[in-house]
């Protein structure tokens, strides 16, 4: 992309300063002021990274994890974590333990709606907060794996590897989900009362990872970020990735667009920021604590970190009705300032919102990342590739907007 | 698990008999005295917790009533667990007083105990099990 900015700064140079402890961090939700005040230029020159944050349940979680090798050695192929199957078709003792996967005997949504009060995600945050785990292994046994079961507890320090390992996180946007239904209905996106009884949303808005970097001109593979609590990496763009979602004049996505893969040693993690959830008549989840460094780079970044909640869309969906159906349709949209006020309109009809999504640990992951950076404990990853969508040559005229 | 504090009141005929014992043996209950009179052939009391897997709570009930004590429940009270709370708002959806609210701009989830109608309809709504009902002692 061929741009000419006021302010130019490299990764090295950015880094350069963390390590001597002189960079200059805000938070997203800070550097909005600060390029009101000052600028955008100003504000690329003064900043050199704007930390983000986001706090929500992400299904698509899981932990791989190698168990050790036995004596006899086992060529697992059923495992059960505190009685949660994980999956084991991998090398002998290495397992893929799903966020969602309930423990074996529950009742799941036989008796409506279920509770689903234990699974994968929990599993995971036993693990972090130093619990023992039961672990069962069942192997039909080869020549060179005769043993055919293992059952031992197992705990997060004697695991050979444990690595989180999220297939799809962090998506750019969400709906706001509403129910046109008659009755209570309990979906992912929590409990949803009837004719529009309450309208429920989950993202952090204008400290959002992806909503400050619609474009992914800074987040891509090898982005090093702070995931649960310890360092992570974005190894790939998530799935369902679709930077081609429809966009308002801003460039912000409308609608789900871009996600995340990412990873980490979950080892170092913690439960504070890694929690175990049950979504009621739904099923299990995890939820996640995640902050991405955005370095500034020039002055068309601190154009994009200064988005407000104003500017931010969601799509207002009917899950009573139209997302189980898969109509596509939408209710028209609605501005993330309006969501966090506590009510909006849909019809001429006021409904409460309520989030799902946690800003007050966003918050808190933003600034313990930003402390990381300021000590010079979290240096920059400069990306190897960038993610579909990067290539986008989006024209904001930077120099007009600047006091 | 499931658990209420219970007041049973036994009459003249039934209190000479083991029921307390067959609810833990029979219906695999298990239960915590709070306070007892009894006293052989007269009217008896008993306060107690009574905690078991739901199915052999209903079951647990139905014998204890089938027998002729009287049962009646002490009203629970709500609390929430701090350190599981993360603070996501998800309760406000369902709590009908109030109790659970959402603050601004902080964005911080109150629960006021006195608003609080001890309604439950938060404890299985909460992703991180973090509201409680525990047993309100002061009643008893
Ligand atoms: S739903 Fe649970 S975790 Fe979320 S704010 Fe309410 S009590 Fe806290
Ligand atoms: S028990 Fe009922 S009134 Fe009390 S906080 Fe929970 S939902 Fe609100």
């Amino acid at each position: 992309m061929v741009a000419n900015y006021q302010v130019n700064k490299t990764y090295q140079e950015i880094n350069e300063k963390i390590k001597k402890g002189q960079a200059v961090v805000v938070t997203a939700e800070e550097i909005i002021d600060l390029v009101r005040r000052k600028g955008e230029a100003a504000a690329a020159r003064t900043v050199d990274v704007v930390t983000t944050g986001t706090f929500s349940p992400m299904c698509s979680s899981g932990a791989i994890i190698n168990f050790g090798h036995t004596k006899p050695p086992i060529k697992a192929s059923r495992v059960w974590l505190n009685n949660v199957p994980a999956y084991a078709g991998l090398a002998a003792v290495d397992v893929y333990l799903g966020a969602t996967e309930p423990t074996a005997d529950d009742p799941l949504n036989k008796v409506y709606p279920g509770e689903f009060k234990y699974g994968g995600g929990h599993v995971i945050q036993d693990l972090v907060a130093g619990k023992a785990v039961h672990l069962v292994a069942e192997a039909y046994g080869t020549d060179c794996y005769p043993n055919k079961r293992v059952e031992k507890d197992i705990t997060l320090k004697q695991l050979v590897n444990a690595v989180l390992f999220n297939p799809r996180n962090c998506y750019q946007n969400y709906n706001c989900a509403v129910n046109l239904s008659n009755r209570t209905i309990y979906t992912y996106m929590g409990p949803l009362r009837p004719r529009a009884g309450n309208a429920n949303f989950c993202t952090a808005g204008q400290l959002s990872p992806l909503f400050n970097d619609p474009y992914y001109r800074t987040i891509g593979i090898g982005t090093r970020i702070f995931l649960g609590g310890a360092v992570g990496y974005v190894c790939f763009p998530g799935t369902q990735h679709n930077p081609a979602k429809p966009r308002g004049e801003n460039g912000i996505p409308l609608g789900p667009a871009g996600t995340l893969m990412v990873l980490g040693d979950l080892k170092k993690m913690s439960p504070r920021h890694l929690v175990g959830v049950s979504l009621l008549g739904y099923g299990c989840s995890l939820t996640v604590g995640m902050g991405i460094p955005i370095p500034m780079l020039n002055e068309e970044i601190a154009h994009y970190c200064a988005v407000t909640d104003e500017q931010l869309l969601a799509p207002i969906v009917d899950y009573g009705h139209d997302y189980p159906a898969a109509t596509g349709r939408i209710l028209g949209q609605v501005s993330y300032a309006q969501l966090k006020s506590g009510k909006m309109t849909l019809d001429g009809q006021e409904i409460p919102t309520v989030p799902l999504s946690s800003l007050v640990r966003a918050r808190e992951v933003a600034q313990l990342l930003k402390e990381w950076i300021e000590k010079g404990q979290f240096l920059l990853g400069e990306p190897v590739d960038m993610l579909p969508g990067s290539e986008e040559i989006h024209c904001v005229r930077t120099a007009s907007r600047d006091s | 698990m499931h658990a209420e504090m219970l007041v049973l009141q036994f009459s003249r005929e039934v209190v000479d008999q083991p029921i307390i014992y067959r609810l833990v043996k029979d219906f695999d209950l298990e239960f915590n005295l709070l306070k007892a009179a009894i006293n052989p052939r007269q009217e008896g009391l008993i306060v107690m917790e009574l905690r078991g897997h739901p199915k052999d709570f209903r079951r647990g009930l139905k014998y204890l009533r089938d027998s002729g004590v009287k049962v009646r429940k002490v009203a629970g009270e709500v609390r929430r667990n701090e350190d599981r709370c993360y603070q996501c708002g998800t309760c406000t959806a369902v709590c009908p007083t109030g109790a659970l609210h959402i603050e601004r701009p902080s964005m911080a989830v109150a629960f006021e105990a006195t608003r609080c109608s001890a309604c439950e309809l938060c404890c299985p709504t909460c992703p991180a099990h973090a509201m409680e009902v525990r047993l309100n002692r002061s009643a008893v």
